[in-house]
């Protein structure tokens, strides 16, 4: 993942150099720190792990960076969908950006990710570049599915990243699936399926959980509970929004999803659990600042003051610059430094995608089966568009 | 099953009691619950796992007791698995088979009757075919589990119970039979009559008795519904210049439908009739023996449309 690359030399004024001189670790130091999580973790029928979690400088650093960037790519998506540059849906995540990047400190690519639509920074954690993620929600050729995807289409089969799905729910079986197969394959590595509170009541998210525990699959179900589904509050959809309960055989942590790190621990937690013992479900508690997606000003069914409220007192990004801080490992100006040149990158990778161009027409009729057998497909008008499928 | 050890079968009923129309016997003994996997009575879970698990590089069997509880799990076959290839590229193929009994038994009733082969045939991404013989439903069936992309095997549960004679290839191990190629189950020059499934048992006793009649007809047993051949069906008709359609599904937007539309648009001026299709009744399949028989094709509606295109009957219901 995106490692700080600056030499902290490159940073060093005269004035800073007296206050750096006494840090005791530097940027891409390695030494274990420990951290505590926000809240302690809440256990549906097991115990719960500590709040004490372990890291280093560095990636304490790295998860300031990738969720700045994380924080930037969906704010200056929202512009390019203003703009009219993004067609149809687009579902942002920012807010959520510790559960993206708690998930990934916790796991490697061997392991699998599916999730619903909200995917953009998912696909970015998994290793997916801004190029291939702009460029893919701008309907071009240098899309990470050339353009024919979409937003809620990002996949990345090589890390471990399974999209990117439209229907809501259906992520959750094909991901216990993936998990079924990591057992039947005797890989050793498991599945994280998310889905949000809205999809957590869906009849064949249960249907997969049984199986799932019945099978002792290596999936660890995922509830990115930002409280609302579209515009429909928990407490109006669920009879009992205690999301990490509703497995009820199946053991449940709830945990702060807003700190990396208490992410990190669960994810880590449910990784090992679930390798010996069987499903898990992780309710990770979230919130998004924009609405449902970019047709949703997402004010309607909340107050101002509860999103800002969230902002305030919640907000992932904030809490690490804290964490930064308070270990000493950079100043403000730095991370103000690092959030600049995250935007930098960011206006490049849009710049740089707009230049992508459309996908040629006559990848309308590529892709649609692995091999076609030299059938004919049609367009339109039959008599005028037609291709052999290879 | 022994080629490749990444197939895997799953379904109800499919390991411990052998199967609910014996299809899968014996091979829970031979290849261990891990290969033949007996699940709850949850398609959209399944199906949806089974997708899953192709996504990931497996080879998936999924098997439906009927094709009408597929409906439970149709957004896993469209959406999940039809799509996956073209959404991501060439990233995610799905391997996987969709297999079961399709169509109408015998009085199972309305929910048990539907056959679905036009639902799942106008799906881009998906392969849809439907055995006839015992040759066909060996060879198609291996081709199917072969095959890279998602493949609907539509099976019927009255043919399970039929014998056909099989040669000597079709014992080989490897015999398998070309995806999107008909066969000409019986050679004719006066009419052109296509079927699937049971309904060639039909067509080809009808073929008998027009002979008698002295209309020879050519039967194509159309084995692949998507892709569908139609070249081997303009062929045929270019010969013939009459064309019947024979379908037990509805024929309201329908596997018949196609065809013709297609025949019309691309050989038009061969056709020497119009083109009769024979399908199933516009009517939920009843349960009384009497009406369902009236609810589905027989052969003597197949032979009355061929001798119809022949200029050769009196239709009761006047027209003009």
């Amino acid at each position: 993942m995106a490692q700080l690359t600056r030499r902290t030399t490159d940073l060093l004024k005269p004035f800073s150099a007296a206050l750096s001189s006494t840090r005791l670790l530097t940027t891409t130091s390695t030494t274990p720190i420990t951290v505590e999580t926000s809240l302690p973790f809440t256990g549906h029928r097991i115990d719960p792990p500590s709040r004490t979690v372990e890291t280093t400088p560095q990636e304490l650093m790295s998860f300031f960076r990738d969720m700045a960037l994380m924080r930037r790519m969906e704010i200056a998506a929202d512009s390019l969908y203003k703009a009219k540059l993004i067609r149809g849906f687009c579902h942002l995540y920012d807010g959520q950006e510790a559960v993206a990047v708690g998930m990934e400190a916790a796991i490697t690519k061997k392991d699998c990710i599916i999730t619903a639509y909200r995917d953009h920074c998912i696909f970015i954690g998994r290793g997916g570049t801004l190029l291939q993620c702009f460029s893919e929600l701008m309907g071009r050729k240098d899309g990470c599915s050339k353009g024919k995807g979409g937003s809620m289409h990002f996949y990345k089969k090589e890390s471990g990243f399974y999209g990117g799905h439209g229907i809501v729910g259906a992520q959750v079986p094909l991901g216990c699936g993936l998990a079924f197969a990591q057992k039947y394959s005797k890989d050793e590595n498991v599945t994280f399926a998310m889905y949000g509170d809205g999809a957590a009541n869906q009849g064949q998210l249960f249907e997969a959980l049984n199986m799932a525990a019945l099978w002792d699959l290596p999936a660890i179900l995922v509830c990115e509970n930002n409280h609302y589904g579209m515009g429909t509050a928990e407490w109006r959809a669920a009879k009992s929004p205690s999301y990490y309960k509703r497995g009820d055989y199946v053991p449940g942590l709830k945990v702060d999803g807003m700190d990396a790190f208490a992410v990190k621990q669960a994810c880590k937690f449910a990784k090992e659990h679930v390798l010996k013992n069987g499903p898990i479900i992780l309710e990770m508690d979230t919130y998004r600042y924009h609405g449902h997606s970019m047709s949703d000003p997402g004010s309607t069914y909340r107050t101002r003051d509860e999103i800002s409220g969230v902002r305030q007192e919640r907000d992932p990004v904030e809490r690490i610059r804290k964490l930064v801080l308070s270990h000493d490992l950079a100043t403000e100006k730095e991370l103000k430094d690092i959030e600049k040149e995250v935007r930098k990158e960011v206006d490049e990778a849009i710049a740089q995608a707009k230049e992508s161009p459309m996908p040629d027409p006559s990848e309308l009729f590529t892709n649609v089966y692995v091999k076609g057998y030299g059938v004919e497909a049609f367009g339109a008008d039959r008599k005028e568009l037609k291709a052999v499928l290879p | 099953m022994s080629a490749d050890p990444k197939v895997f079968l799953m379904g109800e009923e499919v390991g411990e009691y052998q199967g609910a129309y014996k299809i899968t016997k014996g091979l829970l003994l031979k290849y261990g619950p891990d290969r033949v996997v007996d699940t709850p009575i949850t398609e959209a879970g399944f199906t949806g796992i089974g997708v899953g698990a192709a996504y990931y590089g497996l080879k998936p069997v999924v098997e439906f007791m009927t094709i009408n509880f597929s409906l439970q799990a149709i957004d896993h076959i469209i959406n999940s698995a039809a799509k996956s290839n073209y959404m991501s590229t060439g990233q995610i193929s799905v391997p996987i088979v969709f297999r079961g009994p399709n169509g109408a038994a015998a009085g199972v009733g309305a929910q048990h009757s539907h056959c679905y082969a036009a639902w799942y045939a106008s799906c881009p991404g998906l392969k849809v075919l439907a055995p006839y013989s015992s040759e066909d439903a060996r060879g198609l069936l291996k081709a199917a589990i072969r095959d890279p992309d998602p493949v609907v095997f539509l099976e019927n549960e009255l043919l399970y119970g039929e014998s056909f004679p099989v040669s000597v290839e079709a014992l080989d191990s490897n015999f398998c039979l070309p995806i999107g190629k008909a066969k000409i189950e019986r050679e004719g020059k006066d009419v052109t009559i296509t079927a699937f499934s049971k309904m060639v048992g039909y067509v080809l006793e009808a073929a008998e008795i027009l002979a008698k009649e002295g209309i020879s007809a050519e039967v194509i047993n159309l084995r692949s519904i998507r892709p569908l051949d139609r070249s081997t069906i303009y062929d045929s008709v270019r010969k013939t210049n009459r064309l019947v359609t024979v379908e037990e599904g509805f024929s309201q937007h329908g596997i018949g439908a196609e065809i013709c539309a297609s025949v019309v648009e691309e050989y038009f001026d061969y056709l020497d009739a119009p083109v009769e299709r024979i399908a199933g009744a516009d009517v939920p399949m009843p349960y009384a023996a009497n009406l369902e028989r009236m609810a589905l094709p027989q052969v003597e509606d197949i032979v009355r449309a061929a001798k119809r295109t022949c200029y050769r009957s009196n239709s009761t219901t006047a027209t003009a």
